[in-house]
């Protein structure tokens, strides 16, 4: 029996998208206020799960032809490439950079390092989360 | 700047997701693992060359000054344990390669041993209690992934035990984190020994120091051992030897940590209750280990004795019974991986796992039974072998303290640790072979190299003893004296 | 109100107990996950419980509430979230294999 899911899919469609803004937008506002890499991730990988519940894992495979246990491992090391680039300066172990930029657009910028951090942090919520649900949920 | 004491946990872990990329060219795996584990066995080398010559380095990470940001220390304590750590971890990584099997290997066997490895080496190095927690954890899920790899039934049921038990004891390590953290306001260890002498230990710090002590029993295996022999029994050999070798000892590190620096005051409870544990953890270990009629249960209870035995230059908490401990700590880690090692290869040569049913192993492969006796020798603490020097300095402080219930026991387990070995030595290495000359295995050359290796380290650590000792003698004089370790890290008063 | 969370505590590791006991493996992963949200309760707790202001600087100028034991439990929240999924895949995977969720089915030695 095929079930009636017309609601959830047109649902998805428009929420996932409003999920994928909650999410980088906690990413962003991670450095000074409540939010960031974790929380981001975990908001960005349920928008993935949401997809691979509303439709099936092929579907969203061919849109996203990622293997997720890698984007853990890029993740990670993202994530201690920036702690070890410390050590090239020769500053402690996992100390941050940060300087103010002038973009069109946008204006004064803070950028630290410590977003090149929270993004590899972000990427392993995103593929360990998406692995758990998939590995759970790929055989019979 | 002192950041190469991270090294030891940041590049396990940068090459062990380097791995993940290389899934499946499997040779590009082994070179890389063996070469990482051979690094860091170089840099705790160094670091242990320099804590030597500098006294007590520290790392704060990110330039936050202790007790405010997290850190990790280098002692000779620490350093030598890392070193015996990756050595082991090298030479089993070697037994690994010609026995693991290639459906491991492609299931990420040697990320995972990289993960352990960091967990390990951060629970050695890390200053911060809270910290050790992480690198516990870290240690802890490398090591369920290893019990279950494989996936057969009783892997997965020993590794449902396991896991929950060390859940279950990692909920009691964040009890006592947050009693210890309500009632100090710190986690720094260095800070939480100022505050504790401060203060004086009262009541509530006696009990959350027990709390720990139950935490790290349950990963040491000292008196808490129910779960060792089971999940010790089930993964492929490689990985017990190196849980054999590293895993309890990680927890005897934390308990060394915990009550030489941190809690001291009340030494008339906590020490006389881990002297009691080791006592009776040693008695049961003894009684499995008779009882046994499987080589592997026998082993795994053997680790246990070696627990208790270690323990007890704990509870008499004098300089030379650390030293001794220190000594045994070392000698057990390498005898154990080896004894692993063995009794896994004999198990795969025999198709075997009940003593009774192997024999004449040593007519086939005389060089692995003789490997075998050494290994048994040095068990025992028979001279000039490795286990000798540790027994006779815990037997000697003993005496001195007055601990003469604990050295009977001690000395008592010795004898019975060398009946259950020699049984196994009679029984399956001794007398007529029934297996013919054409159906015998051969030995896979990079596992006969890996024993020779480890017996090598065996007689070098007992010939050679005169040349760790400064190393040993200073990192039991900073656990006799937590005042140099707190100098070092908080700065003098 | 910080008596109130105690009790709080106490009832979950209660619930969490009871559950671990059972003999199905799936409560019993259950209970483990209640015991670690009691014992994170636990540590905000003695951490104190709001005594200052957010610990943000641009949003306050202080007494900040302390910010060390919700750093603590964020990273032991991490840790369990990563055990427990892992213990569920396991449970999952035991199940395929023995086709039984219950403890008292598991039996057998080792050498089988």
């Amino acid at each position: 029996m095929k079930i009636n899911d017309v609601i959830l899919r047109t649902v998805v469609k428009a929420v996932v998208f409003i999920i994928l803004t909650l999410g980088v937008y906690l990413f962003f506002a991670g450095h000074n206020a409540p939010g960031g890499g974790f929380i981001g991730g975990l908001v960005l990988g349920s928008a993935v799960v949401l997809l691979y519940l509303t439709y099936d894992i092929e579907t969203v495979h061919k849109g996203m032809p990622f293997d997720f246990k890698k984007v853990a491992a890029f993740g990670v090391l993202l994530a201690t490439g920036t702690a070890i680039g410390s050590i090239f300066f020769n500053v402690p172990f996992l100390t941050q950079a940060a300087r103010e930029f002038h973009f069109p657009l946008l204006g004064e910028t803070h950028l630290s390092t410590v977003m090149i951090f929270e993004a590899g942090v972000a990427l392993t919520v995103i593929g360990t989360l998406v692995t758990i649900i998939l590995s759970i949920s790929e055989d019979e | 700047m002192n950041n190469i004491i991270v090294l030891p946990l940041i590049i396990p872990i940068v090459t062990a997701i380097l791995l993940v990329f290389l899934r499946h060219n499997i040779r590009l795996q082994r070179i890389v693992s063996l070469v990482t584990v051979a690094a860091v066995s170089i840099i705790a080398f160094i670091l242990l060359l320099e804590v030597q010559t500098n006294g007590i380095m520290k790392i704060d990470f990110s330039g936050w000054l202790p007790p405010f940001g997290i850190l990790f220390v280098a002692d000779s304590f620490s350093m030598l344990l890392v070193l015996t750590a990756n050595i082991i971890t090298a030479i089993c990584l070697i037994y690994a390669f010609s026995t693991i099997g290639g459906r491991h290997e492609r299931m990420f066997f040697y990320p995972f041993v990289l993960f352990l490895i960091a967990g390990v080496n951060g629970s050695f190095l890390t200053g911060d209690i809270f910290n050790l927690f992480v690198c516990f954890e870290v240690m802890l899920l490398a090591s369920y992934v290893l019990v279950a790899l494989g996936g057969e039934k009783f892997q997965l049921r020993e590794s449902l035990k396991y896991v929950l038990i060390n859940v279950v004891a990692s909920w009691m390590f964040l009890v006592a984190l947050a009693y210890l953290y309500g009632t100090l306001k710190t986690l720094n260890m260095a800070h939480i020994a100022v505050r504790v002498a401060e203060a004086g230990q009262d009541p509530v710090l006696t009990t959350v120091a027990i709390l720990f002590l139950i935490v790290f029993s349950l990963k040491a295996g000292l008196l808490l051992f129910f779960w060792l022999p089971g999940s010790y029994s089930v993964p492929p050999t490689a990985v017990q030897a190196l849980f054999a070798a590293l895993l309890t000892k990680v927890g005897i590190y934390a308990l060394f940590r915990t009550f030489t620096l941190m809690f001291t005051l009340n030494a008339s409870i906590t020490h006389m209750l881990i002297g009691v544990m080791a006592g009776i953890t040693i008695v049961l270990g003894c009684l499995g280990a008779l009882s046994g009629r499987d080589v592997r249960t026998i082993a795994a209870y053997n680790v246990i004795i070696g627990v208790g035995f270690i323990l007890i230059g704990l509870a008499i908490g004098t300089e030379q019974a650390f030293a001794g401990a220190i000594y045994y700590l070392i000698h057990d880690m390498v005898a154990k991986a080896l004894l692993f090692l063995i009794v896994g290869t004999m198990v795969y040569l025999t198709g075997e796992i009940i003593v009774k049913n192997m024999n004449g192993l040593i007519r086939h492969y005389p060089l692995f039974g003789w490997i075998y006796f050494i290994v048994m020798c040095a068990l025992a603490g028979i001279p000039p072998l490795s286990g000798f020097l540790g027994k006779v300095l815990i037997g000697q402080q003993a005496v001195e303290g007055g601990f003469y219930v604990l050295l009977a026991i001690g000395f008592g387990s010795s004898i019975i640790v060398l009946y259950s070995l020699l049984r196994i030595f009679l029984a399956a290495f001794f007398g007529e072979t029934s297996i013919s000359e054409e159906d015998k295995k051969p030995i896979p050359k990079g596992a006969m190299a890996s024993f020779v290796v480890l017996a090598l380290c065996i007689i070098a650590l007992g010939l050679g003893a005169e040349g760790i000792a400064p190393y040993v003698e200073d990192a039991a004089r900073t656990l006799a004296d937590p005042a140099i370790y707190i100098e070092a890290i908080l700065g003098a008063k | 109100m910080e008596s109130l969370i105690v009790i709080l505590v106490g009832i979950l590791v209660a619930v969490a107990t009871y559950l671990i006991l059972s003999r199905t493996v799936i409560r019993v992963i259950l209970g483990t996950a209640v015991l670690s949200h009691a014992v994170h309760l636990l540590i905000l707790t003695v951490g104190g419980l709001k005594k200052g202001d957010v610990p943000l600087l641009s949003q306050s100028d202080g007494p900040y509430t302390d910010a060390l034991p919700q750093a603590l439990i964020l990273t032991a929240i991490v840790i369990s979230f990563a055990v427990t999924a892992f213990v569920l895949v396991l449970a999952y995977r035991m199940y395929g294999t023995n086709g039984t969720d219950d403890f008292s089915k598991l039996g057998g030695s080792s050498d089988e």
